[in-house]
């Protein structure tokens, strides 16, 4: 079905992006005001052509009226709808986090809203080649904002991030070509016919196919390809960080599932079985390293970076799978991750900017101090862990059935195994939390004062202590927390959603 | 493989590139040779996709009048080129942006250097 709005969901935030610059122009609060505006109105959008697409099937426009092949498609089907959704909900949610704790500034807002059209681009968009331009457009407006805490440190980070997030946007532009010089054309839908009719074991494909992987995966940050992640995420603001480990690599993630089954196909996977099972070792050795890397972290946010390389991992085995209830199980992670990440951000960032702890250990005794503020990063935690009801659970439960369904029982272990590690590590943060004795930087906290402690100081002057968490980033992280519970309670409603896309898409 | 030379000598550029542009950043301890060495590497993929759209004796894809006049060298992988050198382009200025924030608060683009000033910290 055709729809004319669709471009707006790219458009809008662009135009906001420059509407902030013009408003920083005219008064100083100018961009905090714009930008709010700005994703509200992509949020309802958003939702709009989201419900239209879940419910009356995949809409679709040809840009500035070239019909596809031959012009940019814009398509959102149940999934890219799902991702859209996502995208500008939550960063709407977070932008309440980014008043309390950033300087903000006009370049900030217009960055930040530059991301949300990077990725609101790379949900919708039904080209390859267009799909690399968003990538570099959500790469840009990240490596931007993680630099944006102004510190040498964070400078750093971001200019790692920025010569990693580059070759994997180029062997992804690589894969691309090789995929044009076989094929001839751009078009995801066409690609996947042609690609057929050119032949699947044909050298071009199956090296298209490994530069496509190679530089989506190092955009999600798979163990080995994930060594920019934990310092980024760890050195940026914590609101940029609790904004980018819920929607960058997850939005890379989901090109990945895209490009596996609207491209390639399932036909693929059963012409060339090894590509199937490279992959599937690949995310199975990323889950396994990615928890033992988090359980030796001591800083909270770099725990919580690795936890995602790990997670992804089972994101990307659920996509390799390949059975419709490994790819569904897939998707509510990648859904569930993004907000249980995404809420987990915001705490460990309130928590630094109320006592200044940062490592496990200056976590001792938090929620009896600030106990509304534990237990919810609790809940999430456990979340995380997958206890059931939450999201987490019902992510990894998919993909484990899916797992076992298909006869790939070694992953099913491995899942087992990293659940087992992600309790080790959030089960030691509750441990501090709740029952060992208050360290010395939450004592500090309520008194009101605060002695000078190297963590809190090495990330750049952090505005002084309130001693209280402000009531925005509280009410952010029960609200992720009951989300993350409620998601799983409506997993099947979402499963009964999202169920004709997947089969479309799993269909050869 | 004199044949692989004169016919196919555009694509040994490519990789010959792409290594240089990875061994460069790689090997390099100066950021800004570490940019100029993701440029290269950029590079090598711009002449992958142009000589993918090239044809011996292709005219520019101008169309007369009635049609007819081939063949043509394919114009898709160079309008696409300008788009990715536009992109490169903007990732070397934020990039050189963050090197000059790097100078300024540690005083060197050196990265071992740096990681001697960092322990010190």
């Amino acid at each position: 079905m055709s729809d004319a709005y669709l471009p707006l969901l790219v458009a809008l935030p662009l135009l906001g992006a420059l509407l902030a610059v013009a408003a920083g122009l005219g008064s100083e609060r100018g961009p905090a005001v714009v930008a709010p505006v700005v994703l509200a109105a992509q949020t309802g959008l958003a939702g709009w052509l989201g419900s239209r697409a879940i419910l009356d099937g995949p809409l679709s426009v040809g840009v500035g009226g070239f019909v596809a092949p031959y012009g940019i498609e814009l398509v959102v089907d149940g999934l890219s709808a799902a991702v859209v959704v996502l995208v500008a909900v939550v960063s709407l949610a977070a932008l309440a986090f980014v008043t309390e704790d950033d300087p903000g500034g006009t370049a900030f807002y217009a960055e930040y809203l530059l991301l949300v059209a990077g990725l609101s681009g790379m949900a919708v968009t039904g080209d390859v080649f267009n799909l690399y331009v968003f990538l570099e457009i959500t790469g840009l407006a990240t490596y931007a904002l993680v630099a944006s805490a102004g510190t040498g440190r964070s400078a750093v980070s971001a200019l790692k991030y920025l010569l990693f997030g580059t070759v994997a946007a180029s062997l992804y532009l690589l894969g691309v070509g090789y995929a044009l010089v076989a094929t001839g054309t751009l078009n995801m839908a066409d690609l996947a016919t042609e690609l057929a009719a050119a032949g699947y074991d044909s050298p071009l494909v199956l090296a298209s196919f490994g530069f496509i992987v190679v530089g989506l995966a190092t955009k999600t940050a798979l163990f080995p390809l994930h060594t920019w992640q934990p310092d980024a995420y760890a050195d940026a603001p914590d609101s940029v960080s609790a904004l980018i480990a819920a929607l960058v690599s997850t939005v890379a993630a989901y090109a990945l599932l895209r490009l596996v089954y609207t491209v390639y196909t399932p036909a693929f996977f059963e012409a060339v079985p090894v590509a199937r099972d490279a992959l599937i070792v690949f995310a199975a050795v990323s889950i396994v390293v990615g928890s033992v890397l988090a359980v030796t972290q001591s800083e909270v946010k770099r725990m919580l970076a690795y936890s995602s390389v790990s997670q992804y991992g089972l994101v990307v085995v659920g996509v390799a799978i390949g059975t419709p209830a490994a790819v569904f199980g897939a998707v509510v992670h990648l859904l569930g991750h993004a907000i249980m990440k995404g809420g987990l951000f915001v705490a460990a960032g309130t928590v630094a900017d109320v006592t200044g702890a940062r490592t496990v250990d200056e976590y001792a005794g938090l929620a009896d101090r600030f106990p509304v503020l534990g237990g919810a990063s609790a809940v999430l935690m456990l979340a995380m862990v997958g206890v059931p009801p939450a999201v987490g659970f019902a992510g990894k439960w998919y993909i484990a059935l899916g797992a076992v369904r298909a006869g790939t029982w070694p992953v099913a272990v491995v899942i087992f195994a990293s659940t087992l590690l992600t309790l080790a590590y959030f089960a030691l943060l509750v441990e501090r939390m709740f029952v060992a004795p208050a360290s010395e930087s939450v004592l500090a906290a309520t008194d009101g004062g605060r002695d000078g402690d190297a963590e809190g100081d090495a990330l750049g002057p952090s505005p002084p202590p309130t001693a209280r968490p402000s009531r925005r980033a509280l009410a952010l992280v029960v609200g992720a927390a009951v989300v993350a519970v409620v998601l799983g309670l409506v997993v099947t409603d979402l499963g009964t959603a999202l169920e004709p896309t997947i089969d479309t898409l799993l269909s050869p | 493989m004199i044949e692989l030379l004169t016919t196919k000598y555009t694509y040994l550029v490519v990789v010959a590139l792409l290594g240089i542009g990875a061994y460069v950043m790689i090997e390099s301890d100066n950021f800004v040779k570490k940019i100029i060495g993701m440029n290269v590497f950029q590079t090598g993929i711009f002449v992958f996709f142009i000589s993918a759209g090239f044809h011996t004796e292709g005219r520019s894809p101008v169309v007369q009048s009635g049609g007819g006049g081939g063949p043509f060298v394919s114009p898709l992988p160079h309008v696409l080129i300008l788009t990715a050198i536009v992109v490169g382009v903007s990732l070397t200025a934020v990039a050189l942006g963050l090197v000059v924030r790097i100078y300024e608060s540690y005083g060197t683009i050196n990265e071992r250097t740096l990681e001697e000033v960092r322990t010190d910290e």
